[in-house]
């Protein structure tokens, strides 16, 4: 660990900070209806939107209504991926002609992309055409962002109205939060980008002569080994930076390229690393803003703002100690960090320009939103760096979390920590003047058991099954059991980043991943929407003085313990056996 | 429900167009007419050839030129192909293979600077640090008869520094040392 290194990581979450307030301002602005300045550009093509669509954006929907909508749209944009895929063949813009995507893969990435995971299990340049990657996936980076966001919107009016039954238009809030957040800050990102170097053209791959040529030695099927000279590099081309703006922003996190953003042609400088992982948090912690001047108490929004920061620092701290570490079964490499020449540290699956600071926080960060976006390999991790990733995304990514749904999973642990508290003084528990009864309890729980059933259930499943579930390993030892756990969780997450030594390209994995996304997307989204829809009847209750405070740091300890408790019950028997027995092997000299 | 569907499939249809067409080619045009060359993936070209991108690494082997890091994509640097090993820090396969570039690295007792011989995430790092530029300074000065103080002073001529003195870490572009390289021997 470095003064540089601390320093980037006070910047970027003084700037997350600063950030939050106008950005969370802005969007109460926008999805209050109030004036903007973008207006005069933008109403004009939302009433042409309409009534293109038929929507009448002045009616309201129930809870059953708004979710009944959401959930059609999604399949409706799922089927339109699943097809394109399917058929780029034979559609434009392919100019490497791409083969159409097999079925299995083509499900879980139309899923993967819908429920805003971006779980890939392909190499993008050699498996999408630039046609998909614009019309089937960057699409769906818009679109599942806009859901969360609206989603999330939804639930705060459940808890700002009273005695109502509605909680707005879906179609309303997607389009705000398409046309007046999503769209104009990822067109000003994407110029940043390219001004960089982030790539963005339609060109067929360049060929590329070079300097030296390589000689390649290849085993063959047959066993025997081939030595054959190569004399040029292909370089794989796209319209990329289009992709890039909306991936971090609408932390969808799924790549241009295999590599992610470790590709220098997504993440080319030092700047474009920083701003893409604060673009991931940009949105989810101006949402807690929004959150407090919604429901009309700030100091409520700044409380949980405080809970996650918390978090969040916990987290970089545990990563950036652990990748500085030197890797004791190294001999001969010197692993030590100096300011002028070099970070050190475990330096594998890292790129030199971003060195162990830009690499941990990077991770730290993109497993706190749901992102999943990945500018380092996890799987190459020390074990502890590579507990933090997991660790982030087991307790629920509501550390800033998924735009929207790491608001409306923190409000679902908020449920649940003014219960307790309620528990603990014995009286009906209060949350900004509603009354929390059992349906709502139940719903909350219900969110919160969906989670550990999905990832728990299927890590033990793929474990019982040798043929399905572990020959697609590439590590082994406790390495091999996070590989699985990693991937689970990732997909009920809806995070999407992995430990990708885990060949996730069978019919296995693509189909029970794409069952656990499934699930982790819309299994929790209705108890959510139930719990928005029942509070958004009730009456409100004047504040006495037994009512339990939610605006002070009581309040932001309580709520932080309830998060580490859970998440510690539920997972650390598994997490014990995976990543933290790997630390003491590799200690005792063990490898696998 | 039939007036949510009929909804549905018009909104996907008309947002496709907006999303998935007509913003990315807004990008595509501002970005080709504000930064072409970047947007055509930093292309160096010699004799009117491309001989490859400032942002993609290639491999070097020999005594002749300062080599890039290892790579895990495809066979080394395929840049249709990127990747990292994904293997673990307990892996076996992973020392053995650090193992055997140590070997193939080092110079001398010093120990070899870590990321010389890990892969990167990309498999495609442009860069190397400062620290494994120096490192095989002598290595090529003597394979090239230039005094190592010329080499050296051509790496630091290369070295990027952090972005505004904080951000990111200082790097060497190892195809841009190398062609300078090749302009410096045969003056």
């Amino acid at each position: 660990m470095s003064l540089n290194g601390w320093l980037q990581i006070t910047l970027f979450i003084t700037l997350t900070l600063l950030l939050a307030k106008p950005m969370g301002l802005y969007m109460a602005r926008v999805f209050e209806g109030r004036r903007t300045w973008l207006d005069p550009v933008l109403v004009p093509c939302e009433r042409l939107l309409y009534r293109f669509t038929g929507v009448n954006p002045s009616e309201e929907m129930s809870w059953i209504g708004y979710c009944i909508a959401m959930l059609v749209f999604t399949a409706a944009t799922m089927v339109l991926t699943y097809v394109i895929q399917r058929l780029q063949f034979y559609l434009p813009f392919n100019p490497q002609h791409l083969p159409g995507v097999a079925p299995a893969l083509a499900l879980n990435t139309a899923v993967s992309f819908s429920t805003n995971t971006n779980w890939q299990a392909y190499t993008p340049e050699s498996t999408m055409s630039y046609l998909t990657q614009m019309l089937g996936l960057a699409t769906h980076n818009f679109w599942s962002a806009a859901t969360g966001i609206a989603l999330a919107i939804a639930f705060i009016r459940g808890i700002a109205r009273r005695e109502m039954k509605t909680l707005g238009n879906f179609w309303v809030d997607l389009t705000r939060a398409t046309l007046w957040i999503l769209l104009p800050l990822s067109i000003v990102l994407a110029l940043v980008y390219t001004s960089q170097g982030v790539i963005d053209n339609l060109k067929p791959y360049t060929m590329a002569t070079l300097v030296q040529p390589m000689t390649v030695t290849s085993t063959g099927a047959d066993g025997k080994t081939t030595t054959s000279t190569v004399t040029t590099q292909t370089i794989a081309q796209g319209p990329t930076a289009s992709q890039e703006s909306i991936k971090e922003l609408g932390t969808n996190g799924g790549g241009f390229f295999n590599a992610n953003s470790a590709h220098p042609f997504e993440n080319p400088t030092p700047l474009t690393n920083f701003l893409e992982m604060l673009s991931m948090f940009l949105i989810p912690a101006g949402l807690v803003v929004t959150l407090g001047k919604m429901v009309g108490s700030p100091k409520h929004g700044w409380a949980v703002l405080a809970c996650m920061t918390i978090l969040w620092f916990l987290g970089v701290f545990t990563c950036y100690w652990a990748e500085s570490q030197p890797n004791p079964l190294y001999h001969n490499v010197d692993q030590s960090n100096s300011y002028m020449l070099q970070s050190g540290g475990n330096m594998e699956g890292k790129e030199v320009r971003f060195g162990i600071t830009g690499s941990a926080l990077f991770a730290t960060v993109t497993t706190d939103s749901s992102t999943g976006a990945v500018n380092s390999t996890h799987d190459s991790f020390m074990p502890l760096g590579g507990l933090v990733p997991m660790v982030n995304i087991l307790l629920g990514e509501v550390i800033f979390g998924g735009v929207g749904s790491g608001l409306y999973g923190m409000i679902v642990f908020i449920i649940i920590s003014v219960f307790i508290a309620g528990l603990m003084v014995g009286r009906t528990p209060e949350y900004l003047g509603k009354k929390i009864e059992a349906f709502d309890v139940k719903m909350a729980m219900l969110f919160l058991l969906i989670f550990p059933l999905v990832i728990l259930g299927f890590s033990a499943v793929s474990l019982l099954m040798p043929n399905l579930g572990l020959s697609s390993l590439s590590n082994h030892g406790p390495h091999g059991l996070s590989e699985i756990l990693y991937a689970y969780a990732s997909a009920a997450g809806n995070n999407g980043s992995a430990f990708a030594g885990l060949n996730a390209n069978t019919n296995w994995y693509n189909y029970s991943l794409a069952v656990t996304m499934f699930f982790g997307r819309f299994m929790m989204i209705v108890p959510m929407l139930a719990i928005a829809g029942n509070l958004a009847g009730k009456k409100i209750t004047p504040e006495t003085a037994g009512t339990f405070p939610v605006t002070t740091p009581t309040f932001t300890v309580l709520l932080l313990s309830v998060i580490i408790i859970v998440g510690a019950l539920t997972f650390f028997p598994a997490l014990s056996l995976g990543p933290i027995l790997e630390h003491l092997l590799l200690h005792a000299g063990h490898a696998f | 429900m039939k007036k949510t569907l009929i909804t549905s499939v018009l909104y996907t249809t008309v947002t496709a167009i907006l999303l998935g067409v007509a913003y990315p080619m807004l990008i595509l045009g501002l970005d080709h007419l504000l930064f072409p060359h970047q947007a055509d993936g930093s292309l160096i070209t010699r004799n009117g050839k491309v001989i490859g991108s400032r942002l993609i690494g290639q491999a070097f082997s020999g005594d002749l030129y300062f080599h890039s890091r290892p790579s895990a994509a495809g066979n080394g640097y395929d840049a249709t192909a990127s990747g990292g090993s994904n293997l673990g820090a307990t892996s076996s396969a992973l020392i053995t293979r650090i193992d055997a570039s140590v070997a193939a690295e080092r110079i001398g007792n010093a120990p070899v600077p870590v990321d010389l011989v890990t892969a990167s995430g990309s498999g495609l790092d442009p860069d190397i640090s400062p620290a494994a530029a120096y490192y095989q300074a002598p290595r090529v000065a003597q394979a090239r008869h230039l005094p190592v103080a010329d080499v050296n002073r051509l790496i630091e001529d290369h070295i990027t520094q952090r972005l505004f003195g904080l951000l990111g870490e200082p790097h060497v572009n190892v195809l841009e040392l190398n062609l300078a390289l090749d302009g410096l021997s045969k003056r």
